[in-house]
């Protein structure tokens, strides 16, 4: 068990600023949180609310302007070996792949970030074995090109990577946004497996507080730039106490209620 | 005569090594003036193919197979892309494409991307500053900036104006058929009900009146469309009215896809979404039953021998022998 104050992330303070006096944007505004080892936190907020870039901080891709920003202990200094165990999947899988490569060879040499070496044979099982956990027939995209897939397909590419570098940590930022519900929920339902198994930390990154509701032990609403509440999932979707959160809850187009008059 | 017609349309791609891929198969509707068809299905499944072909722009890879597309009695099929690009897109029928940000130059300003559309239909009968005029007139409807959004490179937009403005763009010639092809699954929810606003309220000043809307996202078309129709694998397998499809599905299709929907409901929060095992066909080939019965709960051993054929299930139609 490691030192109780330690978790995978802890993140005090930390502001990140683009540009400079007029052209300024305050993207992450003083934000302290933590991340507990096996937990699975989400962050939510409209576009624009600076949380893909805290997400982009927690994969080392920029560097915080003010405040601490500490993962399990360190601050992160060395970014490939910190890739070896935090890895993500984005948004927009098409910018995520190289067009002029199949998308097996890519998967396959997704496995260069890992610190031990596997022999081709053991690659080749791997990327099978993660291609039919996202519904995919290996045979399906044997030879194919990235701009072959349709973008559902592609997202699921994405988490193909994921499922075969099985990492400690995973930044999930918007995962599901371009999925239908059905493979939605496969693809969730595959998240808390391979938690399960590898004890993995998620950070859902997500505008859609249904998702976030049904997977997470906590939630964090941001809103320009701030935490403006977090809480338990319950506690959020019952009792919500910004009026960012409630706004928030009430755009979401439910079945069940009036939404949008017509 | 109803405002759109589509008769037995079935669409292909055919591959570099002479392979077709039968990417809409047999799909068949009509519309009358003021409605709007939800469309959904999984990622794949064919509904941006169904948009090109609807629209009777087939480029190369794509090809019709068979079947009738009619706007107001016009048909749209066997007729060369310059004629429909000239006298029947932006015109009769526009599409809102997906991504916003692709589907706008980013070397141009908004109101010279505009500008083009009216111009490449007017035949020189207006003045560049008319044009102008009336661009300023239709972008003052949607509630933004005017002079900032149509001055303004698409990069220095936020997402929800670039949508808007695309969804302008699309309008700027008052078609009667507008298809919509995932025009809010790239936004947040808060910008994605200002769009949905702007589309009805557009549609209530009658600069279109009859939509087709497709996404993947169920919970929206509940919202949004009078009928839905559901796709799977390249078929229409269950069409009918919004509350129908939504709250009584007979598909054993689209009940995984309601199923599988998350809500917020805390009641329903222990409730696992319902998932599909498995992945849909590969249309290379024939397939000799029905498309659904290798991932159907409710298979029947006779599922995987005879096709399923559209057939009326009270008021609505249905593609399964067995649905009650």
């Amino acid at each position: 068990m490691p030192n109780k104050s330690v978790h995978t992330f802890d993140v005090s303070n930390v502001s990140k600023i683009f540009g400079q006096g007029k052209n300024q944007t305050v993207a992450v505004d003083d934000v302290t949180l933590y991340v507990a080892d096996e937990e699975i936190i989400s962050i939510v907020g409209g576009s624009g609310c600076g949380k893909s870039v805290l997400a982009k901080m927690m994969l080392g891709l920029y560097p915080q302007t003010s405040g601490e920003f500490l993962y399990r202990g360190a601050p992160i200094t060395d970014q490939r070996k910190h890739w070896s165990e935090v890895q993500s999947v984005f948004q927009d899988p098409f910018s995520c792949f190289n067009q002029f490569f199949t998308i097996r060879s890519q998967l396959k040499d997704a496995f260069g970030i890992l610190p031990e070496r596997l022999s081709r044979g053991e690659v080749e099982d791997r990327v099978d074995e993660a291609l039919l956990a996202v519904n995919v027939t290996p045979k399906d995209i044997e030879g194919k090109y990235p701009f072959e897939l349709s973008g559902g397909q592609m997202q699921r590419m994405l988490l193909a990577r994921i499922f075969a570098l099985k990492p400690r940590v995973l930044i999930a930022d918007e995962p599901t946004s371009m999925v239908d519900a059905c493979v939605r929920a496969n693809i969730l339902d595959y998240l808390m497996k391979l938690k399960e198994e590898l004890k993995m930390t998620i950070v859902f990154i997500t505008h859609d507080i249904g998702l976030a509701y049904y997977v997470s032990n906590r939630i964090f609403i941001m809103h320009e730039g701030k935490m403006v509440e977090m809480g338990e999932p319950d506690q959020i979707i019952q009792d919500p106490q910004s009026p960012h959160t409630v706004q928030l809850l009430d755009d979401i187009p439910d079945i069940n209620r009036q939404w949008i008059k017509r | 005569m109803a405002t759109f017609e589509v008769e037995n349309l079935s669409l292909h791609y055919l591959t570099r090594f002479g392979q077709k891929i039968h990417a809409v198969t047999d799909v068949s509707f009509t519309m009358e003036k003021g409605e709007i068809l939800g469309i959904a299905g999984e990622s794949g499944c064919g509904k941006s193919t169904l948009v090109n072909g609807l629209m009777g722009l087939f480029i190369p890879p794509l090809h019709l197979t068979s079947g009738d597309v009619r706007v107001a009695g016009e048909s749209l099929m066997n007729r060369d892309p310059k004629d429909i690009r000239e006298n029947v897109l932006s015109q009769k029928v526009s599409m809102i494409p997906q991504g916003a940000f692709n589907a706008l130059n980013p070397t141009r300003k908004v109101k010279d991307i505009a500008f083009d559309v009216i111009h490449a239909h007017d035949h020189g009968e207006h003045t560049k500053k008319e044009i102008y005029e009336r661009l300023e007139d239709r972008f003052d409807l949607f509630g933004m900036d005017t002079q900032r959004v149509l001055n303004s490179y698409p990069i220095e937009l936020t997402a929800g104006e670039r949508q808007r403005s695309v969804i302008g763009i699309s309008t700027l010639l008052n078609p009667q058929m507008v298809i919509a092809d995932e025009p809010t699954s790239a936004l947040d929810v808060t910008t994605q009900k200002i769009v949905i606003r702007m589309i009805f309220d557009l549609l209530e000043k009658g600069i279109f009146n009859t939509m087709i809307f497709i996404t993947h996202e169920l919970p929206l078309l509940r919202h949004v469309a009078d009928r839905i129709a559901i796709m799977y694998a390249g078929e229409f397998v269950e069409v009918g009215t919004t509350d129908q499809i939504v709250f009584d599905p007979r598909h054993p299709y689209t009940q995984a896809l309601m199923g599988s929907v998350l809500s917020t409901n805390p009641e329903q929060k222990n409730k696992k979404p319902f998932t599909i095992e498995g992945a849909p066909p590969s249309l290379t080939q024939a397939i000799p039953g029905c498309r659904f019965a290798e991932r159907c709960p409710k298979v029947r051993p006779e599922c995987k021998v005879n096709i399923q054929s559209m057939r009326m299930v009270g008021d609505r139609q249905v593609r399964c022998d067995y649905a009650e």
